[in-house]
């Protein structure tokens, strides 16, 4: 079966479940409002320093929430040991990792989108003017965390303390890549808003390597 | 071993020339003065533990293209290795900067960079260490040890657009900034004693591994035996 | 009983495979040749390395030494071998969450089969599992499981079967519709590999015994042989 055909399957099979549940998008949710409402506790910024700190305050909410969203994911395929009848079936690895990344980015994408309009309204952020881009920026960033944080969340869910493990291996990682996020966004969110060429190009870059890696390695993490 | 304690007493003595070489040879600095002679210490370690780092990650592609346990040694030794110097990199920074610039840190481009360097490769150390099975520890450790390594230039990059306060690079550098020939000569030859030094801690890490993996083989052996002796006879009488 | 292809025949043999997790070894060298269309039993104590066999068998589980082969597949991609193998191990291999014919249709999809949707209801009438097809796994009890978790691998027609204590958790209805569809298998010419620890309907059909302890293979009643002798040691199921 082609990889496109098996992808759609492992997907359609993860979307199924989580509308019907919404566990995990709700608590992804919840947590991400959490960490926003407690910077303001540990900052009290005024309203020019909010304005400073909003970008990254924004993206550390997406990493935390998507660095704690990635265990569960995997977890569920742990359960009756549903990951072992995934990789009998005739399906390719790659089909088998990227069916998750896919699921995992749709997840993570859609708190992230319900976050952000809460997000402008508490800091006093105008992001309707730049919402294209703005969205453009989310999705690459998104993208990058959920490609690296897949294959992670593989390689800790067989450690010890793995729930420790996955930010020690992904937050290094991800530096790069929240920099790049952050002064996008911040020159999206700047008086004379513009799309940094720079940081885009280099978000995409940060993609392109490491979706690149992880279809190069994935035999190696998913076989025994 | 005998060849182990010659290149371990040839180094030494490499190293004692370095130093001699750093504190009494090189030319004085003319804003710095005594305290830029850290810099020929400094400067070569980073360089030896990027390239440990380098080695662990050609170590991690032959590890997963052969599955030959030697290359997951290899791998981890360079990596702690590379950690070593990475750490006396981090601590050896600030003691020079707190003279030059009155402050110990600062959250600049090449700092930061190798703070962060630093991380990704103590995660590789202990994602290593927590997979309880080896083969799969030293697989995951290879995959890890693969991305850290690309991640690498985009760390450095993406610090560097983002930064710009570390004094203009000696060695490679914009225009005027190239290091008078007398200090080249001291720097190179201190660059190449690191490297020495790296290959020897290298090579002992190496060996600790293969050391520690022999003793695991050699147990097993004596567990497979003493399981060939109970076996008898062939066809047990009941089966419970 | 549902129309389905004629099962291409499968066999699978062990070359001196070894396999070690860490200090344990799981097997030690050995060599097992299953033809395509036997019905093997694999006795042996707990620790034996039955799993571990029938998990290589799976291609869920690499040897650490010697090879595992298809003969009848040789040069067939590791894929289209996947699509014959089905298998029922210790655990259930389903989704707590998704109801029983979610379950099917996600693996009759899976396995790229056609008109998924009546194989996913033909399979639940089968194993007798029709009325509970809307509700979720997650209700079911133990032995339901079982039959959901025997439907699940039969349900793409598999030339090679393996079972890993398939008859634990059912009940006498259970076991006997276990019986009776793996000697229907086996006639169509379907593979059997089945590991087993105590006597139950399904050892009738039983056309070879083989037997496992330590991780070493110490007895077979061969291809062709009568395993009743080694049959006999197994007790009867209380």
């Amino acid at each position: 079966m082609g990889t496109g055909r098996a992808v759609a399957i492992l997907l359609g099979k993860e979307l199924r479940g989580e509308l019907r549940s919404r566990e995990l998008l709700n608590t992804t949710l919840i947590f991400a409002l959490i960490v926003v409402v407690i910077f303001s506790f540990a900052f009290d910024p005024t309203a020019a320093e909010a304005r400073r700190f909003a970008p990254g305050l924004l993206w550390i909410a997406f990493l935390f929430a998507g660095t704690l969203m990635l265990n569960p994911s995997f977890a569920r395929e742990q359960a009756n040991d549903t990951l072992q009848a995934l990789r009998m079936a005739p399906i390719s690895p790659f089909a088998l990792l990227l069916g998750k990344i896919l699921a995992n980015f749709v997840f993570l994408l859609t708190a992230e989108l319900v976050l952000l309009p809460v997000f402008a309204v508490l800091y006093n952020v105008t992001i309707l003017p730049v919402i294209g881009r703005l969205l453009l920026v989310i999705v690459l960033g998104t993208f990058g965390v959920v490609v690296t944080g897949t294959v992670f969340a593989a390689l800790a869910s067989q450690a010890r303390m793995r729930e420790l493990l996955l930010p020690l291996l992904l937050l290094p990682v991800l530096a790069p890549l929240l920099i790049a996020s952050v002064e996008a966004t911040a020159a999206l969110l700047n008086d004379e808003p513009a799309l940094d060429p720079t940081w885009t190009v280099f978000l995409v870059a940060f993609d392109v390597v490491f979706f690149t890696a992880s279809w190069l390695l994935c035999e190696h993490l998913i076989e025994e | 071993m005998e060849l182990q304690i010659e290149s371990a007493v040839f180094t030494a003595i490499l190293i004692g020339c370095a130093g001699y070489a750093a504190l009494f040879i090189a030319p004085d600095e003319s804003t710095m003065h005594a305290i830029q002679r850290i810099f020929y210490f400094h400067a070569p370690v980073a360089w030896a533990g990027m390239d440990a780092f380098a080695v662990t990650f050609i170590a991690n592609i032959a590890y997963l293209a052969t599955k030959r346990p030697k290359w997951d040694w290899i791998g981890v030794a360079s990596a702690e290795v590379g950690l070593v110097f990475t750490t006396t990199v981090l601590i050896t920074g600030p003691i020079w900067a707190h003279p030059v610039w009155g402050i110990w840190w600062t959250w600049e481009a090449r700092l930061t960079s190798t703070l962060l360097l630093w991380l990704l490769y103590v995660a590789y150390v202990m994602l290593r260490k927590m997979v309880d099975t080896p083969e799969r520890a030293a697989s995951y450790a290879a995959i890890f040890g693969i991305f850290a390594y690309l991640d690498v230039p985009l760390v450095y990059l993406s610090i560097r657009f983002w930064r710009t306060q570390h004094p203009a690079p000696v060695v490679f550098g914009g225009a005027g900034s190239g290091l008078d020939p007398e200090m080249s000569k001291v720097f190179f030859f201190c660059v190449l004693v690191m490297h020495c030094l790296m290959v020897i801690l290298v090579r002992q890490r190496y060996q600790l591994e293969r050391l520690r993996y022999e003793i695991h083989e050699a147990r097993l052996a004596a567990e497979d035996y003493a399981a060939r002796a109970e076996s008898f006879p062939a066809v047990p009488k009941e089966i419970v | 009983m549902e129309s389905d292809p004629t099962t291409q025949r499968l066999g699978v043999a062990f070359h001196n495979v070894g396999k070690r997790y860490g200090s344990l070894v799981a097997l030690r060298d050995v060599t097992l040749a299953i033809g395509a269309g036997e019905f093997v039993a694999l006795l042996g104590p707990n620790g034996a390395g039955k799993s571990t066999l029938l998990k290589m068998a799976a291609l869920l589980v690499q040897p650490g030494s010697g090879k595992v082969e298809f003969p009848e597949r040789a040069r067939a991609a590791r894929e289209a071998i996947k699509r014959g193998i089905g298998m029922v191990a210790h655990s259930t291999m389903l989704y707590d969450e998704m109801s029983a014919a979610e379950n099917l249709l996600f693996f009759a999809r899976l396995y790229d089969l056609d008109r998924p949707e009546q194989r996913v209801a033909a399979a639940l009438e089968a194993c007798g599992l029709p009325d509970r097809a809307g509700d979720l796994v997650r209700t079911f009890s133990r032995g339901m499981r079982q039959r959901l978790a025997i439907a699940r691998a039969l349900i793409h027609s598999p030339a090679l079967l393996l079972l890993d204590e398939p008859a634990a958790g059912l009940d006498r209805q259970g076991i006997a519709w276990l019986a009776e569809t793996l000697a229907e298998r086996h006639r169509r010419g379907c593979t059997i590999l089945m590991s087993t620890h105590s006597r139950n309907d399904s050892i009738g059909c039983v056309t070879r015994a083989v037997l496992l302890s330590g991780g070493r293979l110490q007895a077979d009643s061969g291809t062709g042989g009568d395993p009743r002798q080694l049959l006999a040691a197994v007790p009867v199921e209380g």
